[in-house]
């Protein structure tokens, strides 16, 4: 096993870049590291430890957009105040992520390019219609988080890219809602995940642990813009079938994932219309 | 009193076995099946490992008898030519490397010609799934009393029920874990256990060795529940063949998800109830009908099912009972002891059935209860007489009262018309828990123990019994020292080494304070007597006299005690009829829940539970044990569900096996009468596991009078509750 440290960001693009010696970027490891005792293979490949990148760290704030450096952590966003202001369920969400430990270790990029269809930190940023921003030795290119995924656990970064940031536009939001359905209060994994935020732009509506991606649902957009808030949970019933297709797994119930997110998002959307 | 070993554990200097260093020690790793029935045909090794290097132990190498000696010798300790479930252990590995030995146990493939297994104890097995008499049954038990049939035939009014009940883990925090060594031709193990003299039974029959050829020693043990009474002698045996075969020191220390697949849990079970009333509501006849999941091997299924009938219908008064039980055999782990030893499972069936008779027979659940309780005089299923001076009604009353059980009612109505979401309910339990071995269990152990008295005045408590977590050495401590009247400074307890402690039986059973502790009395006054003192000798006389008798004859005085039953308890093993225990706990639990119609989802919000274990002996721990028992119920209500596909436990990992955080718990509110019972230790009667009994039917109960369904198993998680209710349709369909 070979672990690279790089103090600085083009070092860390040159050694991804070298595909004869192929690494997997390292950054809080709450996701990598956790099946370490039982797959030997995680204990064979080579690493690229992100964390001397002082440039990928912390939170910056233009006049358009929050910028999360591919460092920033939950606990970055959850002490901001700027950001409990303008993006309440961003520290809502955040909050809901294990517990403290790993809310000061896990980064939002993490969550991103990990992929988990039942990720938490993926749907609001979806919600907020967040863009990513990868980086190679060959440039730079952005890639909005809704186009992101192109199946289960599979995005859109290639092997000599790295997650630089994660921006955020500012909109000036009239609703934002997040739910994440656990199976328990805290240290969880979603059983059904929601993040609703309406702006100038439109309702955008954001759903979790119903498809092999987190999944931007339009025709329930579509709905909203076209018909208004709906008087019960089975009217979004159409426009979430289209939208999502929920399983039976371990955790949960294809039925109960199906009725229960329409429900949270009946309930979201009145409750933000009041 | 602080607790004993507060500090160690609460800095982390505690040493359990994971933490031993032990110079040129290797790893061991169990190779396990992988099919839940059939012959082994061909084990295959990678030829990409040097298995010279490693050291490979099979049933061959076995020294004595290939059995994990308990109550039958039927579990191998390492299958032979049949696997009866899926992780079955097969082939041992040792290796200095921790990595490597775990690399290897990946090489290796062990080929099964798949048998049919038998798995669903709701359907008789097949004549092909067949693996023991003809019916798969491990053991059957019954209790009659009166005639059953007559009395419903007569009764105003019969209620019928079925209730299912889940395995559990018990998700103690550190997993089990154990090491060996051979010193001067004696094997030595240590680790973390429960109960040293069963290892020590099962290792000198399996290595073929006279008593004194083997020493088991407790390590500092991070939580049992019963899932460390008898698999721990599988693990030792496993280490000790290996240090046998490498002759050099083992250490195996199962990770998690071994620990959650391969370890026993609590037994599934199905309890079928059919209940005459009269027309008063008061219960005329009890027809119950128990089956237990055993799991693939004996090991404790017949005192498990014992327990489970004894206490199946409940702390009432009742004429004619019928309890027919069995405990079968499937192919799934072992399913063994977990606190409350079956006594759980049909209390949750009993109490929650006793909800379903209220509602027929048109009493609130606290009134049908109130005229059903036992009072003093009146008789148990089995014929037991009742006297200990605990008045049942007024702990239920208290419960009610403290619970805000009619205020709360009145607000839970006015919510169900104003949120459109959100339903509360409240839910009660009645419930008793016998302390103690089952039957004439406490005399066959024949219990011993021994005070000694050390050169510097000390004295040392020398027993078997071991701190888990729950308090023995405090209690122990206590106890000494307040009969000999000397510092709890002044009191040492012995490792637990059966080299040099006596056999005081298991810690199990809520049997340690209450049985175990009044030995150490006895201990403490026969080394008063030893000492030529008076019995009123107290302190400075002790410490005095302990010196002396060290000085003038250069040895120690010893006070022994052994276990004899209280005078007048009778127990007929071949009738099940007379006095089950020799004395009971009792409880009365109140949970107030909330459901989310959003999500199904079920928080308790407000947790009352009152009970009569005796006098406390000690606040903080014995409160302590109450809350962890509401907990631990709480999450086998509501959440923890064991996951099953061919016999093999899909979800164990703690990401997918869901225990309640402390968001998950309501503030749990413990009072406790303290009625003495002069068997016990200062008036302390058992305590441990008690509190796994109320919870669950206390939480479904409420759950059931908050949404208006009638659940019948548990964990009644989301998931479950939403198909319920949703077959309840209609009636809440509400919409602010
Ligand atoms: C106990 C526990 C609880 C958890 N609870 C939650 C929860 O409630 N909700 C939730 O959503 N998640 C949860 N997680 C998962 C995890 O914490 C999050 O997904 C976290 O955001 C991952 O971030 P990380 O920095 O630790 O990622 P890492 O583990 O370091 O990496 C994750 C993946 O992303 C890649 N990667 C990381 N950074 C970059 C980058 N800059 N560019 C390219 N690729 C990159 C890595 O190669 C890897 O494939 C939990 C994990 C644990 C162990």
């Amino acid at each position: 096993m070979k672990v690279e440290r790089p103090r600085a960001l083009a070092a860390a693009l040159g050694l991804l870049g070298d595909a004869a010696a192929p690494l997997v970027p390292l950054a809080g490891g709450t996701d990598l590291l956790v099946h370490w005792p039982v797959r030997p293979d995680a204990r064979t490949r080579g690493y690229l430890d992100l964390q001397r990148l002082d440039e990928l760290r912390g939170i910056r704030w233009s006049e358009d957009a929050l910028e999360l450096g591919a460092l920033a952590t939950y606990w970055d966003v959850i002490t901001d105040s700027r950001v409990g202001a303008e993006f309440p369920i961003l520290v809502e969400a955040a909050r809901q992520v294990g517990a403290i430990q790993i809310q000061s270790r896990g980064t939002w990029a993490g969550n991103v390019a990990n992929g988990s269809p039942a990720a938490d930190g993926v749907p609001v940023l979806m919600a907020f219609g967040a863009v990513i921003v990868l980086e190679s030795r060959q440039g730079r290119r952005e890639v909005p988080l809704d186009a992101y995924y192109s199946g289960y656990r599979e995005g859109a970064r290639r092997e000599a890219e790295l997650i630089v940031a994660i921006r955020i536009p500012r909109r000036a939001h009239a609703l934002q809602r997040f739910v994440k359905v656990g199976p328990r209060r805290a240290q969880a994994i979603a059983k059904v995940g929601l993040a609703v935020a309406r702006s100038e732009e439109g309702w955008r509506v954001v759903a979790a642990s119903v498809a092999p991606t987190v999944r931007r649902c339009r025709a329930v957009e579509r709905r909203l813009e076209e018909r208004g808030l709906p008087g019960s949970p089975e009217e979004l019933d159409d426009a979430l079938r289209a939208d999502v297709a929920p399983i039976d797994d371990l955790r949960s119930t294809a039925d109960y994932r199906a009725r229960v997110l329409a429900r949270v998002l009946f309930d979201a959307t009145r409750k933000g219309g009041a | 009193m602080e607790r004993i070993e507060g500090l160690a554990k609460l800095t982390g200097r505690e040493r359990y076995v994971d933490d031993l260093q032990v110079d040129g020690a290797l790893w061991g790793m169990t190779v396990r099946s992988r099919a839940p029935r059939g012959r082994i045909r061909e084990i295959r090794f990678d030829p990409a490992v040097d298995w010279s290097e490693i050291v490979v132990v099979d049933h061959r190498d076995i020294p004595g008898a290939n059995e994990v000696l308990l109550i039958e010798p039927d579990q191998p300790v390492l299958a032979a030519e049949r696997v009866r479930h899926v992780h079955e252990p097969v082939l041992l590995l040792a290796h200095p490397s921790r990595e490597v030995v775990r690399r290897a146990a990946h090489a290796i493939e062990i080929e099964v010609d798949p048998e049919p297994p038998y798995l669903d104890v709701s359907v008789p097995p097949r004549p092909d799934q067949l693996q023991r008499g003809e019916d798969n049954v491990f053991k059957r038990l019954r209790i009659e009393k009166g005639d059953v049939d007559t009395a419903l035939a007569r009764a105003a009014r019969v209620v019928e029920g079925e209730y299912r009940t889940g395995a559990q883990e018990h998700v103690y925090i550190e997993t089990q874990g154990m090491l060996a060594w051979e010193e001067n031709g004696v094997v030595f193990i240590k680790g973390s256990l429960q109960c040293p003299y069963y290892v020590h039974k099962a290792a000198i029959r399996a290595l073929g060795r006279e008593p004194d050829g083997v020493r088991i020693v407790q390590a500092a043990t991070g939580g049992g529940f019963g899932g460390k009474e008898e698999y721990p002698s599988m693990i030792a045996l496993h280490a000790a063949l290996l240090t046998l075969a490498a002759d050099r020191p083992v250490k195996i220390v199962y990770d998690r998800g071994e620990d959650m697949e391969a370890t026993t849990k609590r037994h599934p079970a199905i309890v079928r109830h059919r209940t005459g009333v009269d027309a008063d509501g008061r219960l005329v006849a009890q027809d119950i009908d128990v089956v237990m999941d055993g799991g693939a091997y004996v090991t404790l299924s017949p005192v498990v099912l014992s327990r489970g009938i004894i206490h199946a219908s409940g702390p009432y008064r009742c004429e004619n009972v019928r309890i027919h039980g069995r405990v079968m055999l499937t192919n799934s782990p072992p399913h063994g002891a977990f606190r409350g030893f079956g006594a759980p499972q049909t209390h949750f069936a009993n109490e929650r059935h006793m909800d379903v008779v209220a509602a027929a027979a048109g009493l609130d659940p606290i009134e049908l209860r109130r005229r059903n309780l036992l009072l003093d005089g009146d008789e148990t299923a089995t014929g037991q007489r009742i006297v200990d001076g605990v008045d049942r009604i007024a702990l239920l009353d208290q419960a009610v009262d403290l619970s805000g059980w009619r205020e709360k009612e009145a607000a839970h109505a006015e919510l169900a018309r104003t949120d459109p979401w959100l339903r509360r309910g409240m839910g009660l339990a009645c419930f008793h828990h016998g302390a103690g071995f089952t039957g004439s269990g406490e005399v066959m152990l024949a219990s011993r123990l021994d005070v000694a008295g050390l050169p510097d005045g000390r004295v040392e408590v020398r027993s078997a019994n071991i701190e888990m977590g729950q308090g023995t050495l405090t209690i122990f401590t206590a106890i000494a020292a307040a009969r000999l009247g000397l510092a709890p400074s002044e009191v040492a307890i012995a490792e637990a080494d059966t080299g040099r402690v006596p056999n005081s039986g298991p810690t199990v059973a809520s049997r340690t304070a209450m049985i175990v502790g009044r030995l150490v009395e006895e201990a403490c006054d026969d080394l008063r007597l030893r000492l030529g003192l008076p019995a009123d000798a107290r302190g400075e006389e002790i410490r005095q006299a302990v010196r002396e008798h060290a000085r003038a004859t250069g040895e120690e005085t010893v006070g022994r005690a052994e276990y004899e039953p209280p005078r007048g308890v009778l127990w007929d093993d071949a009738t099940y009829r007379g006095d089950a225990y020799a004395a009971y706990g009792w409880g009365a639990y109140v949970a107030e829940v909330e459901v989310d119609l959003r999500t199904w989802a079920t928080r308790v919000v407000d947790f009352v539970a009152v009970q009569d274990v005796g006098t406390v002996l000690h606040r903080t721990l014995a409160a302590g044990q109450v809350q962890g028992g509401v907990a631990q119920g709480i999450g086998w209500a509501l959440m923890e569900e064991c996951r099953w596909k061919d016999g093999a436990m899909q979800n164990a990992q703690l990401t997918n096996y869901i225990v309640p955080t402390s968001f998950d718990l309501p503030p749990i509110r413990v009072h406790f009468g303290e009625t003495p019972w002069p068997g016990g230790p200062m008036g302390a009667k058992g305590l441990g596991e008690l509190p796994i009994d109320g919870p669950a039917p206390a939480v479904v109960n409420a759950v059931a009078r908050a949404i208006g369904v009638a659940p019948t198993e548990i964990p009644l998680t989301p998931e479950r509750l939403m198909d319920l209710d949703r077959r309840a349709e209609g009636r809440h369909a509400r919409i602010a």
